[in-house]
């Protein structure tokens, strides 16, 4: 193989599991340490540069960060990186004079946001600063989309939201709340140089089998439900609720049922337990609540009697795969399944929507309804409007909004600027050497055994009776710094020098995992897999191969378990090893923090 | 900061016959100067009764004083272990084995506990053809006390400092030919590959079974002009013959070229099987095994691998006709013949 080319970012960027899989790229063991520390207020504001929502992400986020941790690699669970997100959210000082402050010199370009939500209000951040006239449309009374209208106070408080959707607020945004924007032609007719649509995935899928009309009054769709709750249009429910669907929203429904007055709450979903879309967490705080998952359960009628809903009737099945690994599910062939309800809401997905996009625009829609966006740029095929978060490619979650909020914004202002969309600068990163002393790094590098620490939660007998009370009550001080600490440090790279080395072997023998292999070189990058001390089997993991040493082999490093303790750097004579700690950031249009 | 090693492993591992991986014979976090070749003997250690399937307590370490008599603290935490006086192993081993001939005996000296002040002991330990691995971690100066000349250190070669050795070096490898040892090897600290197996035929040898293992002081004699640094070693070794070891159950599947591969059956089964290199040189042949080692002495280059092997030879026990029990289990009653027995003898010599 050929040596590595670490000078291209992106292969040390890859080492740091959580941040890679993030969307947004936060620079997660950069704020953990600073937990650990105590520096909540830094470690917030490492967020909220990247992630624009620490106190709302570290209490809703979909957490990919958490399945890429390379401590799931080495024990049982990854280290709780959202719940550590949210101490530095709990816990932070004084932010805001860490942030601009407006009011800024203007630049003269105005740009219209369709959409209050993470995405539209990332852009708003990002290009505040710069001078941009921001123009906020919601239908909604107040900013936060789906974060506001979706997310039960339960799992996300009020004040938490209103607190960071202020903090772009305050930057000088234009914000038309209640007004709900019919036609785009109309804003592009006025002297928006830009328009971003970050107008969500707004309409819930509904499902047509007999009886749902006449049972209607008594079927809701979950994202609707949901938001008539929020808005407190809607305060009560009935004693038995069926729950539709196998989604996030779905658990966010049957746990809100709960509060309002359903007793016997019952989710019913298609697939089987383990392949359902929403996250084991919320599974389990769902079942927590005396909430029975029924799985394998085909929906087939809505039984009404006396033009009153009754129940529900279901199809048992069982998952069965193909050669392909595609399922299809195929009736069991037992009696069909009753259960009663007062009650159904249907959570089965939620699909975009853009009646309000004229289709002459020269915007292109593709044959699922979909607008054409460029995947890096966002930009339609109209180079006057962007799109990000769930209105550009189908529903995602927050942090993916986020991410796209900030390359649009990128996008915005390099097109305001009259230049190339394509020519974006390279993200900002940084590698030195953490090296103190002999057996000194500036970085706590002992590994600890301690298994992942649970959140504690508030009592059910309490959370029930009250819709607005937070049920997770989060780490405190001294159990987040634990959790902390187990965190491996990835981004302090393992950084190899062959010009010094020795070939004494020193690493090979210290290396708690194995990771390091003196060999001759392959050709092929899975016959030197296999020639390692023990094979890489697991190919999502870069290998970091050297140059030919003297004695005509090269340095192999398995980067797959390497717990970044810092040993074989400690043990090597000559430094031809050094922990060098790596900072990664995504170019954003302007620089937010100081 | 750290001294301490990580818990985790590779959690790929794999096991050996046992059920153990090889962290089971692992042992503590070395204080050796970083990159010390003495470490990189004890992880070949480490592997070799990994490879073994040994059990630890099966085996007993026995040194004597410098830093290479650390490294049993090093190794195989799950072994006996005797840090004995300085260049008094030999001593020690002897009476360890004599009481208890059951276990392996694995003996680490350096080139000053046993070229120097325990001279004495190590040539009797040869000459009564002890059961036991006598390995010596052997760098050429006294490490532990800022690195002077050891009685080991090449004529001309240079120290740190820049003062050159006058003296002629004790060549421990001839001397052990010379007094007759039946296993004779030489290796270097930083050849693994060559290492492992050497030390897994050397406790698979019956009788006294040494390895002079060329180990750089990184600290104080890794420098140019030293004939023990890293950079020298490898410029300048030959090997014998590549080798592996071969435990009996293994069937023998690779073809090698006739006449260069020669196979030596071991007492216990197993055999070395070799891929010879060098020339006019036969392991079964002790003339020819000196003249070898002489041979690419003259020519300034180190001779490694496997130099001399005598599975024939008697070890201590066989000579001395001990019981196939070990002593220390032996009872009072199976010593003791009684009284009765005694009065018999008496009665006989009247």
């Amino acid at each position: 193989m050929e040596p590595t080319d670490v000078n291209n970012p992106e292969y040390y960027h890859k080492v740091v599991d959580c941040q890679y899989a993030c969307p947004a790229h936060t620079p997660v063991p950069e704020y953990i340490r600073l937990i650990a520390e105590q520096k909540y207020t830094e470690a917030y504001m490492i967020n909220w540069e990247s992630n624009v929502f620490p106190g709302i992400l570290g209490r809703t986020c979909d957490r990919p960060c958490e399945p890429a941790c390379r401590r799931g690699r080495v024990e049982e669970e990854p280290v709780a990186i959202c719940r550590l997100k949210r101490v530095a959210a709990d816990n932070k000082g004084d932010v805001k004079k860490h942030m601009p402050v407006a009011p800024f010199k203007p630049n003269g370009k105005k740009i219209a946001l369709v959409g209050a939500g993470p995405a539209s209000l990332t852009v708003a951040r990002d290009l505040a600063a710069l001078g941009y006239e921001l123009h906020l449309y919601d239908e909604q009374k107040a900013g936060g989309g789906f974060m506001r209208s979706q997310i039960p106070s339960f799992r996300l408080p009020e004040s938490v939201l209103d607190e960071e959707v202020n903090y772009i607020l305050d930057l000088g945004i234009h914000t038309h709340f209640n007004t709900y924007v019919k036609s785009l032609k109309s804003l592009l007719d006025s002297d928006y140089d830009a328009v971003f649509v970050g107008s969500g995935a707004p309409k819930g899928r509904d499902l047509d089998i007999p009886g749902r009309q006449e049972a209607a009054a008594n079927i809701h769709i979950g994202i609707n439900w949901l938001s008539n709750v929020a808005f407190e249009h809607i305060h009560k429910i009935g004693k038995k609720v069926i729950v539709l669907g196998g989604g996030n929203t779905a658990m966010d429904c049957c746990r809100t049922s709960r509060r309002l007055g359903g007793e016997e709450v019952k989710v019913v979903v298609r697939s089987p337990f383990a392949e359902m879309k929403a996250s084991p967490w919320e599974k389990e705080d769902a079942m927590h609540e005396d909430i029975p998952i029924m799985d394998n359960h085909v929906p087939k009628t809505f039984v009404v009697e006396n033009g009153k809903l009754k129940g529900m009737t279901f199809e048992k099945v069982h998952a069965v795969y193909n050669d392909k690994g595609k399922r299809s599910l195929v009736p069991t062939g037992e009696p069909e399944v009753f259960v009663e309800a007062d009650d159904v809401l249907v959570a089965i997905g939620q699909e975009n929507s853009f009646p309000w996009i004229e289709r002459d625009l020269g915007i292109e829609f593709d044959k699922w309804d979909m607008p054409v966006v460029n995947e890096t740029t966002f930009c339609s095929t109209n180079p006057k409007v962007f799109f990000g978060g769930d209105a550009a490619f189908g529903p995602k979650n927050v942090i993916t909004a986020v991410a796209h909020g900030h390359q649009a914004a990128v996008s915005i202002d390099l097109h305001c600027k009259g230049e190339d969309l394509n020519k974006r600068l390279s993200p900002f990163v940084n590698l030195v050497s953490q090296k103190m002393g002999i057996h000194e790094w500036s970085y706590d590098s002992a590994v600890v055994e301690d298994v992942r620490y649970v959140v504690p939660q508030a009592d059910k007998k309490v959370t029930l009776k009250d819709r607005k009370k937070e049920v997770e009550l989060g780490f405190d001080g001294l159990t987040g710094f634990k959790e902390a600490q187990r965190c491996l440090n990835c981004d302090m790279q393992t950084v190899f020098s062959e010009s010094k080395c020795i070939e004494c072997d020193a690493c090979v023998d210290i290396c708690p995992t194995a990771c390091i292999t003196f060999t001759e070189n392959a050709d092929d990058e899975s016959d030197l897999r296999n020639m390692l001390k023990v094979p890489a089997t697991n190919k999502t993991q870069d290998l970091l191969v050297s140059g030919v040493l003297p004695t005509k082999r090269v340095m192999v490093k398995d980067e797959n378990v390497c717990l970044h303790c810092g040993l074989c750097a400690e043990r090597c004579p000559t430094s031809a090893w050094d922990m060098q700690k790596f900072f990664y950031s995504v170019t954003k249009a302007s620089k937010v923090c100081h | 900061m750290t001294y301490i090693r990580p818990k985790f492993r590779h959690p790929e591992l794999p096991k050996n016959k046992l059920g153990y991986s090889v962290d089971f014979y692992e042992g503590a976090l070395s204080t050796l100067c970083a990159g010390c070749g003495h470490d990189s003997i004890s992880a070949a250690v480490v592997e070799a009764c990994f490879d073994l399937n040994i059990e630890p307590h099966r085996l007993a370490k026995l040194s004597g004083i410098g830093c290479s008599s650390k490294t049993p603290a090093y190794f195989l935490s799950n072994s006996h272990g005797f840090n004995s006086v300085h260049g008094r192993m030999p001593s020690v081993a002897t009476g360890a084995n004599l009481a208890n001939r059951d276990l392996i005996y694995f003996g680490v000296s350096g080139d000053g506990d046993t070229a120097s002040i325990g001279m004495g002991q190590f040539v009797h330990a040869i000459r009564r053809n002890l059961n036991m691995v006598y390995i010596v971690m052997n760098n050429g100066c006294y490490g532990l006390t800022k690195g002077q000349d050891s009685a080991t250190a090449d004529e001309g070669s240079k120290s740190k400092a820049g003062s050159v050795n006058p003296f002629q070096a004790i060549d421990l490898a001839s001397l052990s030919l010379e007094l007759g040892a039946g296993f004779v090897a030489q290796s270097f600290s930083g050849d693994k590959k060559q290492l492992i197996p050497l030390i897994k035929a050397a406790i698979n040898h019956r009788g006294f079974a040494f390895i002079n293992v060329i180990s750089p002081c990184v600290t104080f004699n890794n420098n140019p002009g030293s004939t023990k640094s890293y950079d020298f070693v490898r410029q300048h070794v030959e090997a014998t013959a590549t080798l592996d070891f071969v435990p009996e159950m293994e069937e023998i599947t690779t073809n090698y070229n006739e006449g260069s591969t020669q196979q030596v059956k071991m007492h216990d089964g197993s055999s070395i099987r070799l891929h010879k290199i060098a020339q006019d040189w036969d392991p079964q042949n002790r003339i020819s095994a000196i003249n070898a080692i002489q041979k690419a002495r003259s020519e300034g280059e180190i001779l490694t691998g496997l130099i001399y092997i005598d599975e024939e030879l008697g070890e201590l026990h066989e000579v001395l006709q001990t019981t196939d029990t070990p002593l220390n289990q032996l009872t009072e009653e199976v010593l003791c013949p009684g009284s009765e027995a005694l009065s018999e003898i008496n009665a006989g010599l009247r």
